[in-house]
């Protein structure tokens, strides 16, 4: 300990608290991933892979939000399902609605043929620019309300994260039981269109690849935006001790809303723009399996690092179409042992293995100092 | 009148079942603070132990009987392993056992539809517990089925048999101690190492237990776990950590809202509602019904 | 001073399930004043903070500058000036210094701040990196911190969060000598315009910095003044004594469990005069 009134030392140190090589490293890492996503990946893939990555890239902008609202913020939502949902089903809404062409109904309404009109629900949906509001504002109104019950009453940790799966849960029930409006467990599916383009023609499937890819790019900036602002330090001294950040004056149940409520936004973005890159949404893909699937790719890659938790997110669902392709009882075993060694064995996940490396490797006194610590200072 | 009482009915045997895959989980949820989501899997293994024993003893209600101490040591001891296995380095990190057992739960899903095949498969009924008790005849009758009651007096008989154990005996007594101060317990001479795994053990055998009772009232399949083990964690949320008392209230409470509220609108709406009303209640109440209250920070 | 200045407790009653912690307690303190709360183990001085802070619910009235702060919640009582420590130093590990300076200093910041980056270090956080000697150490994670540093980055969070009413739990448990005395003249310091209340369990620093002293015990004010009036005070005698009497301690530093030593200290404190 020094004494209380030294001086600061000559090379003021408190410069070094504002890193400027950080920016320019992001800045390039950001570079790269564009480079990889708008020219080598529609290069070097065929129409197939390319619509396959274009799925993997929304479960990677669900994983930014995870980023954000676990590995930041300590909340453990395993109810993400919910939000890609109500995007995913927003956006079908509509597609089902300019498919079906003016004056008729979706086709498995007629179907059913319980339906002689669209359900009042379903009406605002045939407007363009409410339902693209929709899928983002929607799950972050239902994530507004529900974090604002659940964090003001101070539920947290685990009883936060089995409320969550609830509701991921009780959704995906409620939508297999209004079969004839939702479509039951089917769920929404044959989409046509998107926006007046034919998502039969492989150069429509191409533009939705890019918009897809151009949103990812969006969210991480977005999200790398808000973990290094004062908020996101704020975020992880809510996570790390949330009393002693009430003792300064704030609001913790405020601070992990923000983060929720983001997190739910990138969540329903995923899901509109999963909708058009698949053709189908249901409730298969929003209960409490789908949700906790969205959680082990950030786990994987580092929930705490936002390079880790897009990567791994890529990685673990690229593994997952490469292994049931070949063994399909395999990949169960398989995305097992990932939850069980990414989480008891390597809580920081890959990204933190980089960071060892790194911090071994800038070892020398005028190296910045190693960013990639797991849960702390990652870029 | 006949509607009260039957849909009542329905609702206490719905909370019997709650109950029983709630019981294992008060103690290794409530009591350890360990979130286990492969308990649902342990059930499985239950429901699965009763299966074989049925194909080789055939009489089912012999192997019914069979079945219950089979399936607390089958359940039991897989619970067992897996504390020795994972959870007992994952104490401090809750939430990272969440998900960790999460992945053990798959692991054994895919392991059940490897050796019994994907389909779900059933069993049959001792013929004792196939019919049903006429409590009001006539025109428009009111019928318990005996398999029913049967589930409700398992559910009660293991309540008070986790109960007096956990009040009574040394074991019991080494484990609140445990629970109440691990430190402690830990000075005093206890072997908090063997406790833990101990009340591992039992916890995940009662879920052994439910699953034998799970095959009279519905199929045995690699899911079925999972799709009750929501239900049984909101029951232990709900009821108050370390409560018993909690728990077996909360069930019933929960069992009758879900029964008349089927009736009222359907299984689907019902089961929101449930949420909804459960997500209320915690407004009111955060730490569930029955709390402990503490001077600790958290 | 005017009535409406420094903290002002009335009655105040805390239980935990039946067993009553805070049993009645009155207690003034002005601005200026440098308060210490002594007392037993179990005498109530943590709870008694854990009540002005919000942490626990009580009865009776607490008022500080003459705004009532029971039924309060903790973060509006935090924004009303008023700042603690805690026993065990509790600071973000994982954040560094600065950055753990940077958050207390900001509680009254506007969203479109919190949003941004921090460009550069803000000059009441400057100061204080600077006051608790840290400033060589503001890039390096809280964590990493010995301990006696964490407690004057826990003062340090103080002094940028602008209260003007502190309630220190044990800051100098753990110290050396010349850390104590380097944070007892902080403490004096800061007390010239605040209203500062520490619990303390070493006699030897009450002696050197306490202004005035209350003593705890059994949930009540057994005595109230300055360091000699209470140390000659027979009931305080009565009370010390029947705890420690037989322990012979020096003035030696509290060790690392202070909570097991303070009876003994407090002891040979009441000896010594």
């Amino acid at each position: 300990m020094t004494e209380p009134t030294s001086a600061p030392g000559k090379g003021n140190p408190l410069k070094r608290a504002v890193p400027a090589g950080r920016s320019a490293r992001a800045a390039a890492g950001f570079a790269a991933a564009a480079l990889a996503l708008f020219a080598l990946a529609p290069l070097a893939l065929s129409d197939f892979r390319l619509g396959l990555l274009a799925k993997y890239l929304c479960t990677a902008m669900v994983a930014v939000g995870i980023c954000l609202a676990w590995g930041r913020g300590g909340l453990l939502t395993l109810g993400q399902g919910v939000f890609f949902g109500l995007g995913g089903y927003a956006m079908a809404m509509h597609l089902k609605i300019a498919d079906a062409g003016p004056g008729n109904l979706p086709d498995f309404m007629q179907l059913y043929g319980t339906a002689t009109e669209l359900p009042w629900w379903w009406r605002p949906f045939a407007n363009p620019l409410f339902t693209i509001a929709a899928t983002v504002l929607l799950p972050m109104a239902v994530a507004a309300v529900l974090g604002s019950f659940v964090f003001r009453r101070r539920v947290r940790g685990a009883y936060f994260a089995i409320l969550s799966q609830a509701l991921a849960a009780a959704l995906a029930i409620w939508l297999i039981g209004q079969q004839a409006t939702t479509g039951g467990t089917n769920g929404l599916t044959d989409i046509r269109g998107f926006f007046g383009y034919d998502l039969d023609d492989p150069v429509n499937q191409r533009m939705v690849y890019f918009v897809i890819a151009a949103a990812l790019l969006l969210l991480v900036a977005l999200a790398r935006q808000l973990i290094h602002s004062r908020y996101g330090e704020l975020l992880v001294a809510v996570r790390d001790s949330e009393e002693r950040v009430r003792f300064l004056g704030y609001d913790p149940a405020n601070v992990k809303l923000v983060a929720y409520v983001v997190a739910a936004g990138m969540a329903g973005l995923a899901g509109a723009l999963f909708v058009p890159a698949v053709g189908i949404i249901s409730p298969a893909m929003i209960g409490i399996v789908p949700s906790i699937e969205f959680v082990i790719g950030a786990a994987v890659g580092g929930r705490a690092s936002l390079a880790g938790a897009v990567l791994g997110a890529i990685g673990v669902a690229w593994a997952r179409t490469a292994l049931s392709e070949e063994f399909p009882g395999a990949w169960t075993y398989f995305q097992g042992l990932l939850f069980i060694v990414a989480l008891a064995f390597l809580p920081g996940g890959l990204a933190s293995l980089a960071g060892v490396v790194k911090r071994r490797r800038t070892a020398r006194p005028t190296g910045e100092p190693a960013p990639a610590l797991p849960l702390g200072e990652a870029a | 009148m006949t509607v009260i009482l039957g849909q009542t009915f329905t609702g206490v045997s719905i909370g019997a079942v709650l109950l029983l895959i709630a019981l294992g989980l008060s103690l290794t949820f409530g009591q350890m603070n360990v979130i286990n989501m492969a308990h649902g899997e342990f059930i499985m293994a239950g429901a699965y132990t009763t299966y074989v024993l049925q194909k080789s003893v055939s009489d089912a209600g012999l192997s019914l009987l069979v079945a219950l101490p089979v399936a607390f040591l089958v359940a039991g001891a897989l619970g067992a392993l897996l504390e020795w296995l994972l959870i007992r380095r994952l104490y401090l990190r809750p939430l990272d056992t969440l998900l960790v057992t999460w992945g053990v739960s798959l692991m054994l899903q895919q392991l059940a539809r490897d050796v019994f095949g994907a389909p779900n498969v059933q069993t049959r009924a001792p013929e004792l517990l196939t019919g049903h008790i006429t409590v009001v005849g006539g025109a428009d009758p009111l019928t318990f089925a005996n398999s029913r009651l049967f589930i409700l007096t398992l559910a009660v008989a293991a309540v008070v048999a986790l109960s007096l154990t956990l009040r009574l005996t040394p074991l019991g007594r080494r484990i609140r101690g445990v629970v109440q101060n691990r430190d402690l317990a830990e000075v005093s001479g206890i072997s908090t190492e063997r406790v833990d795994r101990t009340a591992f053990f039992i916890g995940s055998g009662l879920a052994g237990v439910a699953g034998v009772a799970l095959t009279l009232v519905g199929p045995i399949g690699p899911t079925m776990g999972t799709n009750i083990i929501i239900d049984a964690f909101l029951v232990i949320v709900v009821g108050g950590i370390g409560r018993l008392r909690g728990t077996v209230i909360v069930a019933f409470v929960l069992g009758i809202m879900q029964s008349v509220l089927e009736y009222s609108t359907t299984v689907s709406v019902a089961k929101v509602l449930v949420l909804v009303a459960i997500v209320a209640f915690l407004q009111w109440r955060p730490q569930g019904l029955y709390t402990l209250r503490t001077r600790s920070l958290v | 001073m005017t009535e409406l200045s420094g903290l002002r407790v009335r009655g105040l009653r805390v239980s935990f399930d039946g067993f009553t912690a805070v049993d009645g307690v009155d207690l003034d303190v002005r601005p200026g004043d440098l308060r210490f709360l002594i007392g037993p183990n179990g005498a109530g001085k943590t709870t008694l903070v854990d009540a002005v802070t919000g942490l626990v619910r009580a009865s009776g009235s607490v008022r500080f500058e003459g705004t009532e702060l029971l039924g309060r919640s903790v973060h509006r009582i935090a924004r009303s000036g008023i700042g603690r420590t805690f026993q065990t130093a509790t600071v973000f590990e994982e954040l560094t210094v600065l950055q753990n300076l940077d958050i207390a200093a900001g509680a009254a910041r506007g969203p479109l701040t919190m949003l941004r980056r921090r460009r550069s270090v803000p000059e009441p956080v400057a100061r204080a990196l600077e006051t608790i000697g840290l400033t060589e150490r503001s890039g390096s994670p809280a964590g990493t911190l010995a301990h006696g540093q964490k407690q004057w980055l826990e003062i340090g969070m103080l002094l940028v969060q602008d209260v003007r009413l502190l309630l220190l739990d044990e800051p100098v448990a753990g110290m050396s000598h010349d850390e104590r005395q380097a944070t007892g003249e902080l403490l004096r310091r800061i007390s010239a315009e605040r209203t500062v209340v520490v619990i303390e369990h070493d006699m030897d620093f009450m002696r050197s910095f306490a202004r005035s002293v209350s003593v705890l015990h059994a949930g009540r004010v057994l005595s109230e003044g300055t360091v000699a009036e209470v140390q000659s005070d027979p009931r305080v005698q009565e009370v010390y004594l029947g705890h420690a009497a037989v322990q012979d301690a020096g003035p030696t530093a509290a060790g690392p469990h202070p909570e097991h030593a303070g009876g003994a200290h407090a002891g040979s404190a009441v000896q010594e005069v």
